[in-house]
């Protein structure tokens, strides 16, 4: 028998999404210098809606590119070989701050993946971190700079989302226990 | 989407499935190889030994480049220079690579089989760079990732393969690929080098080039495989150019979009006019850098199988 919670519906998710947005605004005062890169799957829709939202703040356009983490993940040998998504990083990652956007924190071994596949595409002046869900659970010294919820799990519960590229009704994240 | 085989020994025991996702793996693949860092970490600190026992030089140099990409460090082992000369078998030698840690171990031999032989015999991961006349693997990868690409599909197209099909790797891997995605293939070629029996792999035969090709998306021309042929299965090359070599009056009655195809190395003047080879309708280099991908993604897909019994444990 597994238990599900709804964590975040739709509403909640554009909220959090506003507040995360005004965050990054509120720290990164050179709005020019700033671009969003999505992790997919997941976080690559939810920083298309954050530059949506950071484009009316900030009256620009606001670069956003997408970085698979697959060729640099930590265990690959020990696993079966994941799905790559494709990579793409429209604008000159050199001398700017990169917002890094992921659905769920967890271990943060995919944040250290993706900063170092970051690294072949240049070097940023500053990486911060985006996450819609924070979950605990590190295995690495990783923190984010703006999370949407903070939600304590235990290792056996699951977190799944239903996200889409500008938002819709059925968008949710739901907390199962096995 | 998902592949949990630990060798590539050949396409006929893959599922469509399979092929597939070494088709959008190397995908993947080939924008890597379109950045200014065309290096990535998946294989850091794995090694991998070229035993390429029958000569190669694209073959190798491709596997050689695709595992350079992914940072494994990579030996290369050919039949010249080697032990075989001395008498060593061939277990032997793959038994003293394996003893230096080898992690995955590509072969080409002129023996059909011999990699499934070592995938017995060694813990090594082992990718067939064709075997004999038997199969080539990546080579059909390549061709079914270099027509999807084209075409945008595979399921429905006409593909005509002419030349030497009885003496090809190529030949067999290619029918084993494009018939599982639903190709409509036709043979075509010398009667001596285009058996009937063919057919029953899920192919049409025929001898009537102009007719091959009339109606073809594809046309794929194979090279005679002179090293392979024990005695003379067609008068002569003038001959064999004149009644099944490609040229710009056959090429006149195709489909204004199909595709000419050659794994190399190419004989210009004999299966294909040399300036067809270099015309727009020409694909064959295009086939070479999308080998880079396929022998990439075959790489990186591989790291993650398991044998059976592994996995079962």
């Amino acid at each position: 028998m597994s238990e599900t919670t709804i964590l975040l519906d739709a509403s909640a998710i554009q909220r959090a999404l506003t507040r995360i947005a005004h965050e990054i605004a509120e720290r990164n005062e050179q709005s020019s210098g700033v671009a969003l890169v999505g992790i997919p799957t997941g976080g690559d829709h939810l920083a298309a809606r954050l530059a949506k939202i950071l484009v009316g703040i900030w009256h620009h356009p606001v670069p956003v590119g997408i970085l698979d983490t697959t060729m640099h993940r930590d265990d690959l040998d020990q696993r079966v070989a994941p799905q790559m998504h494709p990579t793409d990083i429209p604008f000159d990652v050199n001398g700017k701050t990169i917002v890094l956007v992921d659905d769920v924190l967890f271990s943060g071994r995919t944040t250290r993946a993706a900063m170092d596949a970051l690294n072949d595409f240049g070097r940023p002046r500053k990486i911060q971190l985006a996450v819609l869900i924070d979950r605990g659970h590190r295995e690495l010294p990783i923190k984010a700079d703006f999370i949407g919820k903070n939600v304590p799990t235990a290792l056996d519960e699951k977190i799944s989302l239903r996200l889409t590229e500008s938002g819709a009704a059925q968008d949710e994240v739901i907390l199962k226990k096995q | 989407m998902s592949w949990t085989k630990k060798h590539l020994l050949d396409i006929e025991s893959l599922t469509a499935a399979e092929i597939l996702t070494v088709l959008d793996t190397a995908r993947g693949f080939k924008a890597v190889g379109e950045r200014a860092i065309k290096k990535v970490p998946a294989l850091r600190g794995k090694t991998v030994v070229n035993l390429f026992v029958e000569p190669s030089t694209r073959t190798r140099t491709s596997f050689e480049l695709a595992a350079t990409r992914l940072s494994a460090d990579v030996i290369n082992f050919s039949a010249d220079a080697s032990s075989f000369k001395k008498g060593e078998t061939l277990k032997d030698t793959a038994l003293n690579l394996e003893a230096l840690n080898a992690d995955f171990i590509i072969i080409r031999h002129s023996a059909s089989g011999a990699p499934h032989f070592l995938s017995r015999v060694l813990n090594a991961h082992v990718i067939n760079a064709g075997d004999g006349a038997h199969e080539h693997p990546t080579q059909a990868f390549l061709d079914t990732f270099t027509i999807r690409e084209k075409k945008g599909k595979i399921a429905g197209l006409n593909v005509t393969i002419l030349g030497d099909i009885l003496y090809s790797r190529v030949a067999r891997s290619d029918i084993w690929a494009l018939t599982k995605l639903g190709a409509n293939v036709t043979l075509c070629g010398p009667s001596t080098l285009v058996p009937k029996t063919f057919e029953q792999m899920g192919c049409r035969v025929t001898y009537d080039v102009d007719e091959a090709i009339r109606e073809a998306d594809v046309i794929n021309l194979l090279r005679i495989q002179h090293e392979r042929q024990r005695k003379a299965m067609f008068p002569s090359i003038g001959e064999y150019a004149q009644l099944f070599g490609l040229n710009q009056d056959r090429l006149a009655r195709t489909k204004p979009d199909a595709i000419i195809m050659h794994p190399g190395p190419i004989n210009r003047g004999v299966e294909i006019d040399s300036e067809l080879a270099d015309s727009d309708r020409s694909v064959i280099l295009e086939q070479v850098t999308n080998g880079l991908a396929v022998r990439m993604a075959v790489l990186f897909l591989v790291n993650g199988g398991k044998a059976v019994a592994e996995a079962a444990q």
